[in-house]
């Protein structure tokens, strides 16, 4: 390795040093939060000794579980959903060439950049017109709009890098359409599948805005659950309720990676 | 390859019987509908029907007791921009105020996430070790993926007047700005030639109340959406042609021109699509400005939220404020995909 003259002069450069402040700047609300939720004291942040306190709380919070088991069902259903769908779509998409093939496309990519408030807007006045009953499945209904174009993304960058010349094999070979689908481009899929889907059911545990749209009443969402804590006051609760998420989605955040890495690493041998 | 596609091309295999041309225009079309019509009928249904209902509903003028009814259908948005009923006598600034602060907190957060987020992906992208850029990279998204609520929440118990600024920094802080305005002082206080420039107002001491205004916002958002900077940026950077920069060195340019002459214009698709992308999250963002900015902090999404779930109720000014977003958005997208660089964006 020849390393270039700048870095052999500098080996501290100002960037290194201003990339760890900003590292410190990523990580200081968790720490802050992990801080204050092993800390006795209730409103201030001087430190008054160590308590587990405020997550025996917490497990014994019977509203908080209640919205954990919503927000995990919606999740559930709704990247179910749209792991079957969104890879539906994926594949026609890059299959078939049809007029309005690309209204089609950006359509189903607009989720990604249209904000959420608008979203969650329009499925309210929708649901309002054809007069549906508020309940936890509008909102998996709403939620499979934007996990579908996730999944979507993810899939069909996977799909670009395949070599499509094996599924051709597979049909000269014998297979009917159906089995080449499922026994040859279906586990090639599969790693975008899955890190498609983690990346899904984490925006969508994190949805609050097209949640409170679209829930009935009584079926809050752990995120609705928090927002309204919050804004009654700052609870040492929440403090521990948000080490406990942050520790899980950054473990599921950590095996997405991994796995795309991993896909990855494997298209480019 | 001549062999796979002689393969590929399926010359061996028989010709299907003939089938009355009903069936077979059937046959064409049932994969693509198994493939696009799950899809496909979901969009329609909840995603491009419910918009255009938001753009017929915003046409419906807002209806009120004792107010006479513009039969003018545009209402809504002339409201939006300041004119009530659509006459220009009637100006009333007061939602023309909410947009520019909502550009102002989004164009705010953009620039500080493109001064932050810039060396950062330039040192993983360029300067750190090779085999430690993934791992890099990875670590400084990561807290991406925690919930966003609980991020700014986070934020409230840093900027409270009780909160770890304060109580942290109080001891280290404090007999620092003390000094320092004991120097503001004995400086303004020098004759007038030298206290002109030097006109400078007291420091607070602390506590500060930080929380509940516009600063506490702007560091919340561009906390937020540093992480999708520094995803994009790095994206750009990576394809960097080093050699170039070598080269500038060797003709005899010093590091900052080599900075704006050589790496800037490669970098610029980079740069835009970043700009943008977090310019397109931050005019609809809700949460910080909802959680950190207090009631003087009013934005669009804000407003939005309140013409619905708050006691506002009124939804065709909702749907109009809604439409009004959505066009903005479309704007920056169009620009995005004229300027930007379209791989940086995914």
């Amino acid at each position: 390795m020849n390393k270039s003259p700048s870095v052999a002069k500098y080996p501290v450069s100002w960037q290194a040093l201003f990339s760890l402040l900003m590292y410190f700047f990523m990580y200081l609300p968790i720490l802050v939060l992990a801080f204050y939720s092993f800390n006795k004291s209730r409103y201030s942040a001087n430190w008054e000794g160590f308590t587990l306190d405020w997550y025996q709380k917490l497990f014994n919070d019977t509203r908080i579980i209640a919205a954990l088991q919503n927000s995990l069902i919606v999740a559930f259903c709704a990247v179910g959903i749209s792991a079957v769908i969104g890879t539906l779509m994926a594949v026609g998409l890059a299959r078939y060439r049809f007029p309005g093939r690309t209204l089609y496309m950006g359509i189903s990519y607009l989720p990604l950049i249209i904000p959420d408030i608008a979203i969650a807007v329009a499925t309210l006045v929708f649901l309002a017109v054809i007069q549906v009953r508020l309940s936890l499945w509008t909102i998996v209904a709403a939620h499979v709009v934007f996990c579908l174009a996730y999944v979507g993304v993810v899939v069909s960058t996977r799909l670009a890098d395949l070599d499509p010349h094996l599924e051709e094999a597979a049909l000269d070979l014998g297979a009917t359409p159906a089995q080449a689908f499922i026994k040859v481009l279906l586990p090639q899929l599969m790693p975008g599948i899955i890190s498609g889907c983690l990346l899904a059911f984490v925006l969508s545990l994190d949805d609050f805005l097209i949640a409170s749209f679209t829930a009935g009443s009584g079926a809050n969402t752990l995120p609705m659950e928090i927002f309204s804590r919050i804004r009654t006051g700052v609870k040492p609760d929440i403090n521990a309720l948000s080490v406990v998420l942050m520790v899980v989605s950054g473990v599921v955040a950590f095996l997405a990676e991994f796995l795309r890495y991993r896909s990855t690493q494997k298209s480019y041998k | 390859m001549p062999v796979s596609t002689q393969i590929s091309s399926r010359s061996t295999t028989p010709a299907p019987p003939a089938k009355s041309k009903l069936a077979s225009i059937f046959d064409r079309l049932a994969e693509p509908l198994i493939f696009l019509g799950p899809a496909g009928i979901w969009l329609l249904l909840l995603l491009v029907l419910p918009t255009l209902i938001i753009f017929e509903l915003s046409l419906v003028p807002d209806i009120r007791p004792g107010q006479v009814v513009n039969p003018s259908g545009f209402d809504n948005f002339c409201r939006a921009f300041g004119f009530e009923q659509c006459l220009p006598s009637k100006f009333d600034p007061t939602f023309l105020q909410v947009m520019k602060r909502t550009l102002f907190f989004a164009g705010g957060s953009t620039i500080a996430c493109l001064v932050l987020g810039f060396p950062v992906a330039y040192w993983i992208a360029v300067m750190s070790p090779k085999q430690w850029r993934n791992l890099l990279l990875l670590g400084f998204v990561l807290p991406l993926w925690t919930s966003s609520l609980l991020r700014s929440y986070a934020w409230i118990t840093i900027l409270r007047p009780s909160g770890v600024i304060n109580s942290f920094l109080q001891p280290a802080l404090n007999p620092l700005l003390s000094i320092l305005n004991w120097l503001i002082d004995s400086c303004n206080s020098f004759p007038i030639s030298f206290n002109i420039p030097f006109l400078l107002p007291h420091l607070p001491l602390l506590p500060w109340n930080l929380l509940n205004d516009w600063p506490a916002v702007l560091i919340g958002m561009s906390y937020s959406y540093l992480p999708y900077m520094v995803l994009i940026l790095y994206s750009s950077l990576e394809k960097l042609d080093r050699r170039l920069l070598e080269a500038s060195a060797d003709l005899g340019a010093n590091p900052a021109q080599t900075f704006w002459k050589v790496t800037v214009p490669q970098t610029m698709p980079g740069i835009v699509a970043g700009s943008l992308l977090v310019l397109i999250i931050g005019v609809g963002d809700f949460i910080d400005p909802e959680l950190l900015g207090g009631a003087s902090s009013m934005t669009i999404s804000r407003l939005i939220y309140n013409q619905f779930l708050g006691a506002t109720q009124n939804w065709g000014f909702g749907s109009a404020l809604s439409m009004v977003l959505i066009l903005a958005v479309s704007i920056a997208i169009a620009l995005l995909l004229k300027f930007g660089d379209r791989n940086a964006a995914r």
